[in-house]
């Protein structure tokens, strides 16, 4: 795969540490020359310098042959034009910006531009891990449109001792494996829930508080939904 | 006035602060935003209109400036990456009739007509000018020459 991606900064520089890694062929564009010259000499990455909202630049750093541009500027007008340029332009199948002001990410989307906004991830991330005490461990996938979560029965849960065919869950939710004493289950509905079992849920933020409500009995739960 | 008109203009430099001039000496209502207090100078004093301070790429100002209601929008600030996004939120989300963005780049304006948002190149209207100065330039030598 090759990914041709725009930014700056340490989020740019371990983002293509780890795609290197990962074996993806990397391009970078980035304006300041100084900058350029310590990523050449830190990264196995081509680094092209100039103006990515440049369409030769875009071109040199051959955003034709490119399956995903990833810009990641701390501007967020750089970073949509960018997306726009390399997808209409050169056709580039998957362009991705980040919304650095959270309010943009739903206008990229509107415009026809995949987004991402950090202070929405981790904002929901450390909501999330705080509001509830029997969440052990939380991870949003998708780009922050499903969580995975994972959660400790405690004796006062209103699910411990119910089968899961007997669980009204919300649409779209999930309850993907139960860890009990160590051992994974992937349940079937006739499987009994039980206190002290870690359960892993599969939900979208628009279901998730409810899904937890009906998991935990915690009502101090605040929907971002 | 019947056909008064509300119009918003993003950037006030030399290009924004003279249609914002033009635009409310001839009866129109006119809102300028800016991130910079201090470009509201270059406005003249008989400037009518209303000034907004802060960063048109933020959903915030725009709706300040009241979007949702102007019949005409320009996108005139130095970087055409701003003017292109304020653009097409203005086209696009705020559903303004008129939008007319100024850009640098002559590539960038390629692929912003292909999107739908009109734009103007100042360096190719620059040189289409040129071109015509000397196009005419030969002609009337032609006539002097016969």
């Amino acid at each position: 795969m090759k990914v041709l991606i725009v930014g700056t900064g340490q989020t740019l520089y371990f983002l293509c540490r780890r795609f290197t890694a990962k074996g993806y062929e990397v391009v970078i564009i980035n304006r300041n020359r100084e900058e350029c010259t310590q990523l050449a000499r830190q990264l196995a990455a081509t680094v092209v310098c100039g103006d990515a909202g440049d369409a030769t630049i875009l071109g040199e750093a051959g955003a034709m042959s490119t399956d995903v541009v990833l810009a990641i500027t701390p501007n967020d007008q750089d970073n949509l034009v960018i997306c726009q340029l390399a997808s209409v332009q050169f056709g580039v199948p998957r362009a991705i910006a980040l919304a650095n002001d959270p309010d943009n990410f739903e206008i990229f989307e509107k415009l026809g531009v995949s987004a991402f906004s950090t202070t929405h991830i981790v904002g929901s991330l450390i909501e999330q891990q705080t509001s509830l005490e029997q969440i052990v461990n939380l991870l949003p996938v998708g780009e922050g449109r499903v969580n995975v979560t994972e959660i400790v029965l405690a004796a006062g849960s209103p699910v411990a001792g119910r089968c899961l065919k007997d669980i009204a869950l919300p649409e779209n939710a999930l309850v993907a494996v139960v860890i009990r004493g160590g051992q994974p289950i992937v349940p079937r509905g006739t499987n009994q829930l039980l206190a002290g079992d870690r359960v892993v849920l599969i939900t979208l933020p628009a279901n998730h508080g409810r899904v937890l409500n009906l998991f935990t009995g915690e009502e101090t739960w605040r929907s971002r939904g | 006035m019947n056909n008064s008109l509300y119009i918003v203009i993003v950037g006030c430099g030399r290009l924004g602060s003279h249609l914002a001039d033009q635009l409310s000496r001839a009866g129109h209502s006119v809102v300028v935003i800016d991130k910079k207090e201090d470009t509201f100078n270059e406005l003249s004093a008989a400037f009518s209109g209303f000034r907004v301070m802060g960063d048109a790429t933020r959903m915030a100002v725009l709706k300040e400036a009241k979007l949702k209601q102007a019949d005409v929008f320009f996108a005139t600030t130095h970087e055409d990456n701003v003017n292109l996004m304020v653009a097409q939120v203005a086209r696009k989300i705020f559903r303004v009739p008129q939008v007319l963005a100024r850009v640098f780049d002559p590539k960038r304006e390629q692929v912003y007509d292909r999107l739908g948002i009109e734009t103007i190149c100042p360096t190719s209207v620059a040189a289409e000018v040129f071109l015509m100065a000397v196009a005419s330039g030969q002609s009337a030598g032609g006539q002097e020459a016969t």
